[in-house]
């Protein structure tokens, strides 16, 4: 007789989706592991671990089709199965209270990591010795920034994601009297002065530094110790027509002036800011190897930390495991360039990095509380026997565990 | 007889234990132990002659013993006394291992030249020496994991050549080879002046210590640094001195005047650095007693006397398979605490550390299984695991000074001693568990002593293990993300070593779930948990193979062969395992087919 076709909701509820589920998590680890030598970490993360899908190109055709399912789905899907047998399933039993407390936890720490995903920000600050910031930069992504200069004692910041660029439509903001026309974007490029480009292609820029160099896009790189560099061509129209296409780059280190209607602004290509309510001056670095080795022993960053309302004015010292955590972010002892003369702080904004201490807590506690059942069960049992004068106990392997919820049909 | 084999294999195994810390008489009447014991500077930590000798010649050639002119052993300080003192005679020795036959075919050698040897001399490769310098540039750019096995070997045999040629500018120059004549006379020095800036230049040892006020590790110095100051200065440091002495002391062979600088440099650094020379000391013995190799010489026994018990004697064999496994545990126990004491650090602290934990960890599992199963089972599986995690920290120490320094990024005894150890334990209980269930499986198919009780003492085993892998796994990965947390800002970043932990975690998990849901019983509980030796295998060696992330120190390319071959051999049990139950040759447990 053939079995009846389970319900929906025996299926959600099953254990066998459970295995599934932690059976194609292993795969995308794995995957997602191997394909690090050729994406980098941060590419493995977004296209493995932050998506539904895993998308791979189909050779021959611009397409891509979905191949396996991503972080999102299988964890959204894990904590539906995890919240659905125990909304149906689980009854609220002392003796399952390891496994609630075990459940509990790991549904937090799935949401915790998919909150980690869509709010941490992680920036770096370079300050030289005797320098001060009040800003940290992001290691991936770039803004265009047009600084209006007209004012003697202020500038008036616009920020435009550089993901707007690529899309190629026409930018407007109030607090600017002209658009800003995306030509061109390329992710990663290489700039190089005209006269030496033997067979440059004509030149898009028409105003600025721009119009002597050459930009050619090069594919995007993911390895450790290089970087992208993106360029942009941009033209700005004002309501009479174009000022002029400008080539903006973080390779360029100066911003291009721009003067349109008597006022002054500066536009650059330059990483996305967090400006901070605190300035950081840096004191002093120090960088200790052993001695007759290149292995690094300690490096240290003392800097001091004035807050704009005065209140806070102290000396810190940054070192390896010892961040400082202030307003909201963590500043950690990153590297250190030039010398010895620049320090490399990564500074990280998670509003939520508290919350796997709490879930990882409650697995620890309910794996402790639910194998500790088993082994005083276990304990029991050869007590038991032993008290009958029988061989130690010898309960069938295969019966279900104190925890389990009773072998389903084979 | 048959009443006594536990205690008389205790008493036999106790005896040989106590037979290798007697130390071995030296050769003539040299005081090599004292040698043995001078301290210098290296690698970024004060260390024992002895250590210098041994590290070395496990580099350079994976083994200690050093064949001499005339086919005397060397013992490792006798052959470093030589490359310092008699470069001439050193250069003679056959030291440098060769397994890639494109590189020997650099140097011109074949046939007779190799005669079945895989060891050459420095003198054999000499003249092949620019054209080996000019491959290893080829070589040098490419990413160290996109090399090929010939640029690899060409690489590694360069930079062991270099390694020799540095180790003989550390006391004197291969020229100057009679530095007593260059201290005393003002004119005499300056004209030394050239071989003292080659050996501030080449020397790898710094074994001058610091002068008298300062006990600073950074103010030891080389000899040549030491001899430059002596030229502006006009003072001669004591321990330079007494080198000189001892190096013309063994040039000319007279024990006496040798044994006198030997015995001088001693007495005096004795009175300035008790404590540094107490370590030293212990750590010259700690290498001479070689612990790890007398626990895996009784593993091996233990093994032996275990699967005995099963066809003879079972209670007898089985007891004393029991006590000569834990004297081998006792005696990897000694070896890792004295590790602990010399380097100030917890038990894990690299590559080489952490396979003699999983060893040692699985070891004293098996320790507890076997004391409530007792049908040696337990013993045999312990006594496996302590051999094999034995013999591959003996392969990992091939890359020199197992006791090295800390980077910054690792340096917290307090991470070090908590994520490490307990991340460490969930490898070997999960080892543990794959190697339990690896004996079900060949016991069952292959003969027929794998009656009813046995494979349920091995099935509730796996599964108690598998419990507590999960729980260490769990726990340790959890304390990783923590110290990451603390360290970097996230707690969890994706890298690879983390992934590997994680699909540890996953893969428990997974066993355990299949079982409560009834999806697997004996069987295919031990299926999986071979599968998951698999999965420790990588996390353990594989992710350090990708040659990326924070984790990836200490990668070994012959590693990868071995890993390689464990995986093909876990799956080739899981194979066996698919044989329908039937043909098994035990019929055992038919009913938890």
């Amino acid at each position: 007789m053939p079995a009846p076709r389970p319900s929906p909701l025996a299926v959600l509820t099953s254990l066998r989706l459970t295995v599934v589920l932690l059976v194609l998590s292993i795969v995308l680890v794995f995957a997602a592991t191997l394909d690090q030598v050729h994406l980098g970490v941060w590419g493995v993360q977004e296209k493995y671990f932050r998506s539904f899908f895993v998308f791979s190109p189909l050779a021959g055709t611009g397409l891509s089709l979905p191949v396996f399912p991503g972080g999102y789905l299988l964890g959204g899907l894990l904590i539906a199965n995890l919240v659905a047998a125990h909304l149906y399933r689980f009854r609220l039993s002392w003796a399952k209270a390891g496994i609630w407390l075990t459940h509990i936890g790991l549904i937090l720490l799935l949401v915790a990591e998919g909150l980690s995903g869509i709010l941490q920000q992680d920036n770096q600050m370079r300050i030289d010795v005797g320098q001060s910031r009040r800003y940290s930069e992001s290691f991936r992504e770039t803004e265009l920034a047009v600084v209006e200069t007209t004012r003697r004692d202020y500038d008036q910041v616009v920020a435009i994601p550089a993901a707007l660029l690529s899309g190629g439509a026409p930018i407007q903001h109030p607090l600017l009297p002209f658009l800003i026309k995306p030509v061109a974007y390329f992710p990663n490029a290489m700039l190089r002065q005209r006269p030496q480009v033997a067979d440059a292609s004509p030149d898009i820029a028409t105003a600025g530094e721009g119009v002597a160099i050459v930009a050619t896009p090069i594919p995007v790189t993911a390895k450790q110790d290089e970087a992208n560099e993106p360029t942009a061509y941009v033209e700005l129209d004002g309501p009479e027509g174009p000022l002029g296409t400008y080539l903006v780059s973080t390779m360029l280190e100066q911003p291009e002036p721009v003067a349109y209607q008597g006022r002054t602004w500066q536009i650059a290509l330059r990483p996305r800011r967090d400006y901070l309510p605190f300035t950081i001056t840096l004191l002093k670095f120090t960088h200790d190897i052993y001695p007759g080795t290149d292995i690094p022993r300690d490096f240290a960053s003392t800097i001091r930390v004035r807050s704009d309302d005065g209140r806070d004015d102290r000396e810190v010292r940054i070192f390896m495991n010892n961040p400082l955590r202030l307003a909201g972010r963590a500043f950690y002892q990153a590297g250190y360039a030039n010398n010895d003369r620049t320090t490399v702080l990564q500074v990280v904004r998670n509003p939520s990095w508290r919350i796997p201490y709490a879930s990882c807590a409650l697995i620890v506690i309910g794996l402790v509380v639910q194998f500790g059942i088993h082994l005083s069960a276990f304990f029991g049992r050869r007590r038991g026997a032993a008290a009958r004068g029988g061989a130690p106990a010898a309960a069938p392997a295969a019966a279900p565990a104190a925890a389990g919820p009773g072998p389903a049909s084979p | 007889m048959r009443r006594y084999a536990p205690l008389a294999a205790l008493l036999l195994a106790l005896v040989w234990t106590a037979s290798t810390l007697v130390p071995s008489g030296g050769a003539g009447a040299f005081d090599l132990a004292g040698f043995g014991r001078l301290p210098v500077l290296a690698d970024g930590r004060v260390k024992p002659m002895d250590t210098v000798a041994r590290t070395s010649l496990l580099m350079l050639q994976g083994r200690q013993r050093v064949e001499g002119t005339g086919g005397r052993m060397l013992a490792p300080e006798e052959w470093l006394l030589d490359v310092f003192f008699r470069p001439e005679l050193a250069d003679a020795y056959k030291i440098f291992r060769i397994d890639n036959a494109d590189v020997l075919s650099l140097f011109g050698l074949g046939g007779a030249d190799v005669a079945g040897s895989v060891r050459f001399s420095f003198e054999q490769l000499h003249a092949g020496l620019p054209e080996l310098e000019r491959q290893a540039q080829l070589a040098g750019p490419v990413d160290a994991a996109a090399r090929s096995a010939f640029q690899r070997a060409v690489v590694e045999l360069y930079e062991h050549l270099e390694y020799y040629s540095r180790l003989k500018y550390s006391l004197q120059t291969p020229d100057q080879t009679d530095l007593s004549a260059f201290l005393d006379d003002p004119g005499v020095r300056a004209a030394g002046r050239p071989g003292f800036e080659a050996m501030a230049t080449f020397s790898l040892l710094r074994a001058v210590p610091p002068a008298a006020p300062s006990v600073r590790i950074d103010d030891w110095q080389g000899v040549g640094q030491s001899l430059l100051g002596t030229l502006a200065t006009g003072a001669v440091s004591p321990s330079v001195r007494r080198y000189a002495a001892m190096g013309g002391a063994w040039r000319a062979g007279q024990p006496a005047a040798f044994d006198a600088a030997v015995g001088g440099l001693l007495a005096e650094l004795s009175a300035r650095f008790a404590p540094l020379m107490r370590r030293c000391a212990f750590e010259a013995f700690f290498n001479r007693a070689e612990p790890f190799v007398t626990s895996l010489t009784l593993y091996v026994a233990a093994f032996l006397l275990a699967a005995a018990s099963w066809l003879k004697w079972p209670a007898e064999l089985g007891r004393a398979a029991f006590r000569v496994m834990a004297l081998a545990f006792a005696v990897a126990t000694a070896g890792i605490v004295a590790r602990m004491w010399l380097e100030a650090r917890p038990p894990v602290t690299n590559l080489y550390s952490s396979a003699l934990f999983i060893g040692w960890g699985a070891v004293a599992l098996c320790l507890v299984l076997e004391r409530i199963n007792g049908n040696a089972v337990a013993s045999a599986a312990g006594s496996l695991i302590g051999f094999s995690t034995l013999v591959i920290a003996h392969h990992l120490s091939l890359s020199g000074d197992t006791l090295e320094m800390m980077r910054a990024v690792l340096d917290s005894n307090f991470w070090l001693s908590t994520h490490v150890v307990t991340v460490t334990t969930g490898y070997a209980s999960t080892f543990l568990a794959g190697l339990l269930a690896t004996i079900y499986i060949v016991r069952g198919v292959l003969s027929r002593t794998l009656d009813r009780a046995t494979a349920e003492s091995l099935a509730r085993m796996v599964y108690g293990i598998v419990c507590f892998a999960t729980l260490f796994s769990f726990i340790g990965t959890v304390l990783g993300g923590i110290w990451a947390d603390q360290s970097w800002g996230r707690f969890w970043g994706w890298d690879p070593k983390e992934n590997g932990a994680l699909i540890i975690v996953l893969w428990n998990a997974v066993i355990l779930h299949c079982r409560w849901g009834g999806l697997v019983r004996q069987r295919g509980l031990m299926c999986l948990a071979v599968f998951g030796n698999v999965v420790t295998a990588w996390s353990w060696f594989g992710t350090n193979m990708l040659g990326i992330g924070l984790h990836s120190y200490g990668f070994t390319s012959a590693a990868f062969r071995g890993l390689v071959v464990f995986v093909a051999v876990q799956l080739a049990v899981v194979g066996l395992a698919a044989i329908p139950r039937a043909r098994w040759r035990s019929p055992a447990g038919a009913g938890a087919a």
